[in-house]
């Protein structure tokens, strides 16, 4: 099944998808920034290179290049740590600087989405905080997680529209000696990879025309205020968020369809952790399966660190049930790193994955099982207490043997 | 407009009648109370604008797939302050919800989801049986977020807890201190917390929680990690100096 782009494209000209919003819906940009001409708040502004690119109704979005605050996600540096140091690791070899804070706390909202265990005020003052710290280093914030990005978008709404949580929310920042500051934007991982995906496919050292991938939407990218999320008449006719199939077909992998993409992943927020019955079942049947049969892919791709966890992991339950299941799931992060030639284990951290990631290895070139050598030496090295902890030259495979160092790219900075 | 009385839900077909909505030994009066608790959040008035009754919001739910759930009901119960089915879905439905927010395909710009929430905060702050049995196996989670600022920890990942996720579940927990040393960037070299978070942050967010009342909600579905919670959180602010 291939993407169905060409009958929307067909029926709606490019020109007639113009980055003009004629439905008048709420600019957020714009809301802010008069908000801060009446004095009731700060807006972060973009400082450096920006790419502009479109959202769903046709606002333009603009999302800075360098010199970006990483607002970690506590699932992705939790269990799946090759998601986190992959969007690092791409970023040092376009060689864009960015800072990676230790003030900085988890949005809380993967929390409060499964256990209400918080409320509005403080929901939207942990989101203040983090991004007043962010204003404070001078780098643009970058978040990390789905979650995240959805809920910070809609703690910018409530406080657009809610005066009065605004003035909780700064009574409780002048506590902590912080101003009330939001971004001019707020921007996920995944649209700063989209936005540089050509930058990215110019780095590239594999090929991986020959995988197959098929691309699950993270549901609070695109679900929750939907018209920030960024979508592109070229890519599935402007009909589906452009984030992720964009960065894949620019890496030259062939994008397939299938019927229930639109469904969630069943990560359930709660369930995942109490009760995954549901969480199995619905990754399973209404996800993998489906993919599987309809697609046959060598990997699926996403965008989100509920996403990756849930696809990951409920497939190993299935498979001793003989289910169709079976099928590597991946962050685009580490796919584009791995385009990029990144190390599977010292970079991606693949094994802390669930479903078999090796065949698409295989399929890419990557000798996993050399590369596995390699990363078991470097342990060695650590358990022998020749290192206390492995760099980004280890990572690059720097100090290895017959491997010319990679040249300097990006830097990091630490509080 | 609230005509759901007592005397009214009898003879109005519209309305869930006690006894089908079950829960006959709870007051009116305290089911409406907690309504009323729903309807003065600020996002209320955000999340529903009425219903067409089309059922798309279900048709995209999750949830309504595997239970006996429907956002469609959870916004037809909100708009026509049905208290009956209100109280109904608040011990009974709203635990099922995913929070994907796939209902906001609600052409009326509903969010059956966003009513969820504050239901479940209400149902929380009230500490009803179904927020109790709700968050059975949830004290370790919210421990976790709200002392160490991170919810997932690494050293979380156990093949007991997770058995299910097969057995590299098992080759994280034996691995996890040389893992976690592997990593390149110096914040991540944590396993009690996904990242290094610096003392100060976690100050910041213990006020939050105290001065939002944020950590008070806890108090009704389990008192002893509220307490627990509030002698860590108000022992390192005395230490700092720091005045509540």
């Amino acid at each position: 099944m291939t993407i169905p782009i060409e009958a929307p494209i067909d029926a709606c000209t490019r020109s007639h998808v113009a980055i003009v919003d004629h439905r008048s819906l709420d600019d957020p940009r714009a809301e802010l920034l008069e908000l801060e001409r009446q004095g009731e708040l700060i807006v972060q502004k973009i400082d450096r290179e920006a790419v502009s690119v479109a959202t769903k109704y046709g606002r333009e979005k603009r999302i800075q290049k360098s010199h970006l605050w990483h607002h970690k996600s506590c699932g992705q540096c939790g269990h799946i740590p090759g998601y986190s140091t992959s969007i690092f690791w791409v970023m040092r070899k376009l060689g864009y600087d960015y800072h990676d804070p230790h003030d900085q706390t988890s949005c809380t909202a993967w929390n409060y989405y499964a256990s209400a265990t918080s409320n509005a005020a403080a929901q939207a003052a942990v989101a203040v905080r983090n991004f007043a710290a962010a204003y404070e280093s001078g780098y643009f914030p970058l978040i990390h997680c789905g979650t995240s990005y959805g809920h910070y978008k809609e703690v910018r709404e409530q406080l657009i529209h809610h005066p009065e949580l605004r003035d909780q929310v700064r009574r409780i920042m002048a506590k902590l000696g912080k101003p009330l500051v939001l971004p001019e934007e707020i921007v996920h991982y995944s649209e700063w990879f989209h936005a540089l995906r050509y930058e990215i496919a110019a780095k590239q050292v594999r090929d991986v025309s020959r995988i197959v991938v098929t691309v699950h939407p993270a549901c609070h990218y695109y679900k929750i205020v939907s018209g920030d999320a960024i979508y592109d008449p070229d890519i599935y006719g402007g009909q589906r968020m452009a984030v992720v199939t964009g960065l894949a077909q620019a890496l030259g992998a062939e994008v397939r369809n299938y019927s229930t993409w639109f469904d969630c992943c069943g990560f359930g927020f709660r369930h995942i952790l109490v009760q995954r019955d549901f969480t199995r079942s619905f990754a399973t049947l209404r996800k993998i399966e489906v993919m599987k049969e309809e697609a046959n892919p060598d990997v699926v791709l996403t965008h989100d660190t509920g996403c990756v966890t849930t696809l990951d992991k409920s497939q190993f339950a299935a498979q001793a049930h003989g289910r169709n299941v079976g099928l590597a799931v991946l962050s685009d992060a580490q796919f584009a790193a791995l385009a990029m030639g990144a190390h599977p284990y010292r970079v991606c951290q693949l094994h802390w994955h669930s479903a078999d990631y090796r065949p698409l290895l295989e399929k890419m070139g990557i000798d996993w099982e050399k590369a596995w050598a390699e990363f078991q030496g470097d342990l060695r090295r650590l358990a022998s207490g020749e290192k206390r902890y492995l760099d980004w030259d280890d990572a690059d495979g720097v100090h290895d043997e017959h491997v010319p160092a990679p040249s300097p790219a990006g830097h990091e900075h630490d509080d | 407009m609230n005509v759901a009385t007592d005397q009214h839900v009898e003879t109005d077909a519209h309305y869930k009648v006690p006894d089908v909505a079950g829960y006959t030994e709870v007051a009116y009066e305290a089911k409406k109370q907690l309504f009323e608790q729903v309807r003065a959040d600020i996002r209320f008035s955000d999340y529903l604008y009425g219903c067409y009754e089309c059922g798309i919001c279900v048709a995209a739910c999750p949830s309504a797939k595997f239970y006996d759930f429907s956002p469609r009901r959870i916004a037809q119960a909100a708009a026509r302050e049905d208290i009956e089915l209100f109280y109904q879905q608040i011990q009974e439905d709203i635990w099922e919800c995913s929070q994907c927010f796939s209902c906001l395909r609600c052409p009326r710009g509903n969010n059956p989801g966003g009513i969820v929430t504050i239901m479940r905060e209400v149902a929380v702050r009230n500490g009803l049986a179904s927020a109790k049995e709700a968050l059975v196996g949830y004290t370790r989670i919210i421990y976790k977020i709200m002392s160490s600022g991170t919810q997932v920890s690494p050293d979380m990942l156990r093949p007991d807890a997770f058995p299910d996720w097969g057995p590299e579940t098992g080759d994280v927990a034996d691995n996890l201190d040389l893992w976690r040393r592997a990593l390149p960037p110096e914040t991540m070299h944590t396993t009690s917390a996904g990242w290094s978070v610096a003392d100060k942050t976690l100050l910041e967010l213990y006020l939050i929680w105290l001065e939002t009342g944020a950590l008070d909600m806890i108090a009704e579905v389990d008192g002893g990690l509220h307490s627990i919670l509030r002698e860590l959180m108000e022992e390192r602010l005395e230490e700092e100096g720091i005045e509540l």
